[in-house]
């Protein structure tokens, strides 16, 4: 299983790709989308909210179980991927790629180097 | 948590396990989307050898099955099957069922779910006043639903019994892939077509019918198919899942199986009384199946309600169809809104999202 060295990651298994000094990616780990198996719904209702880490900006929904998307750090939620909508299947087959679920702006970009680097989550899931 | 006989072969095969009914159960293989659509365009492999069997025998074997279950066993001769359902006293559902004929007022199997055995075991056995024998087979008893319409085709060089002329509910009993006294059943939780296959997990049969099975219908793709596919494909034709659709506190005419309910069987049911009643005054609330128009996947539990934000049901099964690519459900309403086309609003996450009313099979 794919643990890009590029990405942070939660307990909760989400990822976080910084894509310049305050803005990031978020999604849901190979780990993840494996275990919910096929993905048919990403429901980020939060765009414009600015959340805590660790409240739940959004849902993702399996053939047989939905499951909540955790923020893995205090942050503002910019967009989400419309691509999503007709292609949720992205998840699965790109999960750190087409997959990713939400853009956001870190409140402090420092959080991003607290979460677990991609070896410490791989020990994890292991 | 107990095995099936297949166990090995779920793990060779790659298979998501997970506990269900008290057996380690495969729940995926290639993923639900791919199993669903190798059901319905070609042919899969299930293993429900969980579900329990028991035997009925004797003189009054069939006047026992009678007075517990809501359909007219009467009318089965040998070789002929029938979807069932056991009562409570209240007119709740003790559990839905499949009554085999072996043999016309002699012996009968019983299919229950797995997770009722016990339950149904002891409230049949607790109206067995007449001494019939009852043999509760469940634990030797292998069972594997090969669905699909290339199913009856990939299956018959197995066999010199002609199954591809085996009409719905209906079975066979004899040799299949070199093993004695298996049941061949033109029955299924699909509606893709195929074929049900019990024999005794003896020696090495279950090995034996599980290669011989895969070897056949290796052209046609033929696939191992999990219990969460299983649950897709059963949505689709909107047939009851106990436990979900139905369970000891609805009756079966709200849950649309008045048609296995034969309240002028030639024999007295529990609860029939009650049953003729409920039927006289008219159901309250009915169980529907329903689309989605907005976004969003019903599931089971949520509640159901109307323009005004009333709640006037609860959702019993919700999915995203594989094959319609849109997200369906089924679950009790109130009659007002059980109309072909009535809209309703599904409570997903305290959010109203729009859904209406439609026939079953959703497919």
């Amino acid at each position: 299983m794919n643990f890009p060295s590029d990405c942070r990651y939660t307990k909760e298994h989400e990822w976080v790709k910084m894509i310049d000094a305050n803005t990031a990616y978020v999604g849901i780990t190979a780990f993840a989308q494996h275990e919910l198996g096929d993905i048919v719904y990403v429901d980020v209702p939060s765009v414009g909210n600015t959340l805590a880490a660790g409240e739940v900006f959004g849902t993702v929904e399996a053939v047989k179980t939905v499951s909540d998307l955790f923020l893995p750090v205090a942050a503002t939620i910019l967009e989400v991927n419309t691509g999503l909508e007709k292609q949720p299947e992205l998840v699965n087959s790109d999960p750190y790629g087409e997959g990713w679920m939400a853009k956001i702006t870190l409140q402090n970009p420092d959080d991003f180097n607290a979460l677990m680097d991609a070896s410490a989550y791989e020990a994890l899931v292991a | 948590m107990k095995p099936t006989p297949f166990y090995n072969k779920h793990i060779a095969a790659g298979a998501k396990m997970a506990p269900f009914a008290g057996y380690n159960m495969p729940i995926s293989y290639s993923g639900i989307n791919d199993e669903h659509t190798t059901v319905r365009k070609g042919v899969g492999v299930f293993d429900v050898s969980h579900m329990g069997e028991f035997v009925l025998k004797g003189e009054n074997a069939l006047d026992l099955i009678q007075r517990v279950t809501t359909n007219d066993a009467s009318k089965l001769t040998d070789g002929k099957a029938q979807y069932s359902s056991l009562p409570n006293a209240t007119g709740g559902l003790v559990d839905d069922l499949i009554v085999y004929c072996l043999e016309a007022n002699k012996a009968y199997m019983l299919v229950v779910n797995a997770s009722n055995i016990e339950k149904d075991w002891n409230w049949i056995q607790q109206h067995n006043t007449a001494q019939v024998e009852m043999h509760n087979i469940s634990d030797k008893t292998c069972l594997l639903a090969v669905q699909g319409p290339a199913a009856t085709k990939i299956l018959q060089p197995l066999t010199s019994m002609d199954i591809m002329n085996l009409k719905y509910y209906t079975f066979t009993k004899g040799v299949f892939a070199g093993v004695e006294n298996v049941l061949l059943s033109a029955t299924g939780y699909t509606g893709s077509g195929g074929l049900e296959i019990y024999f005794e997990d003896n020696a090495d049969n279950a090995t034996k019918i599980w290669d011989a099975i895969f070897e056949a219908g290796k052209d046609a793709g033929i696939k191992p198919i999990g219990l969460g596919a299983r649950d897709t494909l059963r949505l689709e034709m909107g047939y009851c899942l106990y436990g979900n659709d139905i369970d000891d506190t609805t009756n079966p005419l709200e849950a649309g199986l008045g048609w296995i309910t034969k309240l002028n069987k030639p024999s007295d049911f529990t609860a029939k009384d009650i049953l003729t009643t409920t039927k006289a005054n008219g159901i309250s609330r009915k169980l529907v199946g329903f689309e989605m128009i907005e976004k969003g996947i019903p599931r089971h539990h949520y509640y159901i309600k109307d323009a005004s934000g009333n709640t006037i049901g609860n959702v019993t099964s919700g999915t995203q169809a594989p094959s319609l690519g849109k997200a369906i459900g089924m679950g009790y309403v109130e009659v007002s809104h059980a109309a072909l086309d009535t809209e309703i609003f599904i409570d997903i996450r305290n959010t109203p999202v729009k859904a209406k009313v439609v026939k079953f099979p959703f497919v």
